[in-house]
């Protein structure tokens, strides 16, 4: 088959969570060959554990399959290929429910799924084998929060995707992988890149690292907002990419938002560290060479990035349980609204400690949003007599019986504190568990993708 | 003449484990080369010393016109640990942006407004 000249592929969600009408809109306004969505982020992944362990059909991004109810007829119609790693530690499920929706159409469809990135129960036949998961940040090895792991990923790279591609399949499901990754699939199995040609994949790394957050390249979270037309019909990434490895960044016609060089270049600093090493797991993408240029409205070209030879390893996800917290909020009115504030804020505090329960400096927090809070301590970031504050209290530790107790003496400064406090609607906080993230590496000789095909 | 940073760079912010990292993207050629000199680590260190207790570190991407800062230890906890409003730092970029520089005029005839 000859290869094109040109491949579209376009980001429909940043994250679980996203609106809807992304990838919709993207579908339905214009065209396109491929779109992906991400629905995983650190501790998505420990939730999705959790809930499989419930229920073993669980486990998987409920609104992809929701999704594709709602767009199977217009991507068969307009030959439009989805690549999601939607489907968490449970992508077979997810598989069952998608040709479940396929079957209601009467459509016929198939399903390549991606695993071998679930490595929970593997961590200690890995462990035995001399991989101690020391943690990325501290250093500190797994052995130290072994027993309290909720979920272990690694980040797959973008070549299990192209084989799935290249299998037929018009949805492919993933596990954990890099985001980039959703788009470095379908450039690869289009443009039939190799292993080795480092700076085609570094391009196309860089092409999934701008458009991987979805709107935030086209006008959303931007500082010139004023610049920007018609926020609320944004119009999702499209990226029209080239063998040689040169890129447009663009949305479709008549959409809303904003693609300029200053956009695009929001989203590459984007989580960024060195820019000079972006590490994947297909290759290292230099952002020090990429080249971006405004061509037209709302149209950005991108050339000139290099790469070279990735790591070893792959990044590992894990994730584990890491204490509880809770946190409550009540708005107080003025007049002298920040100083009564400040009045409830010593109440609970102290109603506490008469029972025996005190917090430490780390485990407690008062914030008073109104008067200053995101730039609390940051000239121009504060308010002295604002007309209301919002109270916003929290607590955390490992004792759930203590970060609970927290919450129950909240709500009465409604009745046994100053005047005009109000707004305790959410009712009583509970305590909820904090799920921390424990990055580590992994050899990559230790770990095995496998893509298999299924049709409805 | 004293200008907020705004007036000659953008800002992104995002987390990144425990702290966050700040893009500071010049509005002009003339901007970017003052704040390589100007937008130092430690005066960064200062302004945002309310929010972030850790280092700061500067990497510089002078195709892109950007100075990246990463803030180690700005989120009270980090990810799901924190219990602040900001837990992502989705905000810092814009704490930065406040920053009062006195900016040549020259620079910033240079340099087109927001």
């Amino acid at each position: 088959m000859p290869r094109k000249d040109e491949v579209l592929i376009a980001n429909g969600q940043g994250f679980w969570g996203d609106s809807i009408l992304g990838p919709v809109r993207l579908v339905d306004e214009g065209p396109l060959d491929y779109l992906t969505l991400d629905y995983l982020a650190e501790v998505t992944l420990s939730i999705m554990q959790k809930l499989r362990a419930r229920d073993p059909s669980k486990g998987y991004a409920t609104d992809f399959v929701r999704l594709v109810d709602r767009i199977l007829p217009a991507i068969v119609a307009k030959d439009v290929r989805v690549i999601a790693n939607a489907g968490g530690v449970n992508p077979l499920a997810c598989k069952d429910a998608l040709l479940g929706v396929a079957r209601r159409h009467g459509l016929p469809l198939s399903v390549a799924v991606v695993t071998g990135d679930d490595i929970l129960h593997r961590l200690d036949e890995l462990t035995a084998a001399g991989e101690e998961f020391r943690n990325m940040d501290s250093g500190e090895p797994l052995a130290s929060v072994r027993d309290t792991v909720s979920s272990a990923n690694v980040y797959l790279g973008a070549f299990p995707i192209a084989e799935a591609l290249g299998k037929g399949a018009r949805i492919v499901l993933t596990g954990r992988g890099t985001d980039p990754g959703l788009v470095l699939g379908p450039l690869i199995h289009e443009f039939g890149w190799s292993a080795a040609d480092y700076d085609l994949l570094a391009s196309g790394t860089v092409a999934g690292h701008i458009v991987e957050c979805g709107a935030q390249c086209t006008g959303g979270n931007y500082t010139d907002w004023r610049r920007v037309e018609n926020l609320a019909l944004v119009g999702y990434p499209v990226i029209r990419a080239r063998p040689d490895g040169t890129f447009a960044v663009t949305k479709h016609d008549g959409t809303g938002g904003l693609v300029s060089e200053d956009t695009v270049r929001h989203q590459l600093v984007y989580e960024m560290g060195d820019p000079a090493r972006y590490l994947g797991p297909d290759c290292i993408a230099h952002f020090t060479s990429v080249r971006l240029r405004d061509v037209g409205e709302h149209r950005v070209e991108v050339d000139g990035v290099k790469g070279s030879a990735p790591t070893a390893t792959y990044k590992v996800s894990i994730s584990y349980h890491d204490g509880w917290k809770s946190t409550g909020q009540l708005t107080i009115s003025g007049p002298d609204a920040l100083e009564k504030a400040r009045l409830c804020a010593r109440i609970v505090w102290d109603r506490l400690a008469f029972d025996g329960y005190e917090y430490g400096p780390n485990e407690r927090m008062e914030e008073y949003v109104g008067a200053g809070v995101c730039h609390a301590g940051i000239e121009g970031g504060t308010s002295p007599d604002p007309p209301e504050v919002v109270l916003r209290m929290g607590v955390k530790g490992p004792d759930r019986e203590k970060v609970d107790r927290f919450g129950t003496e909240l709500v009465p400064l409604v009745t046994s504190g100053p005047p005009g406090v109000t707004g305790f609607a959410g009712g009583r906080p509970k305590a909820t568990e904090i799920v921390g993230f424990w990055p580590a590496l992994v050899r990559k000789d230790r770990i095995e993708t496998s893509v298999k095909v299924f049709e409805t | 003449m004293r200008v907020p940073l705004l007036r000659i760079a953008s800002a992104r912010s995002g987390d990144k484990g425990e702290g966050s990292n700040v893009g500071v993207m010049a509005r002009s050629g003339a901007a970017y080369a003052f704040l390589v000199e100007a937008l130092t680590p430690e005066v960064v260190r200062k302004h945002m010393g309310a929010l972030n207790a850790g280092e700061v570190v500067r990497f510089e991407a002078a195709n892109l016109r950007v100075l990246n800062f990463l803030l180690t230890d700005s989120l009270g906890g980090g990810g799901s640990a924190s219990i602040r409003t900001d837990a992502q730092g989705k905000t810092h970029g814009l704490a930065l942006l406040r920053l009062v520089l006195d900016v040549p005029e020259s620079v910033l005839a240079a340099t087109p407004e927001p």
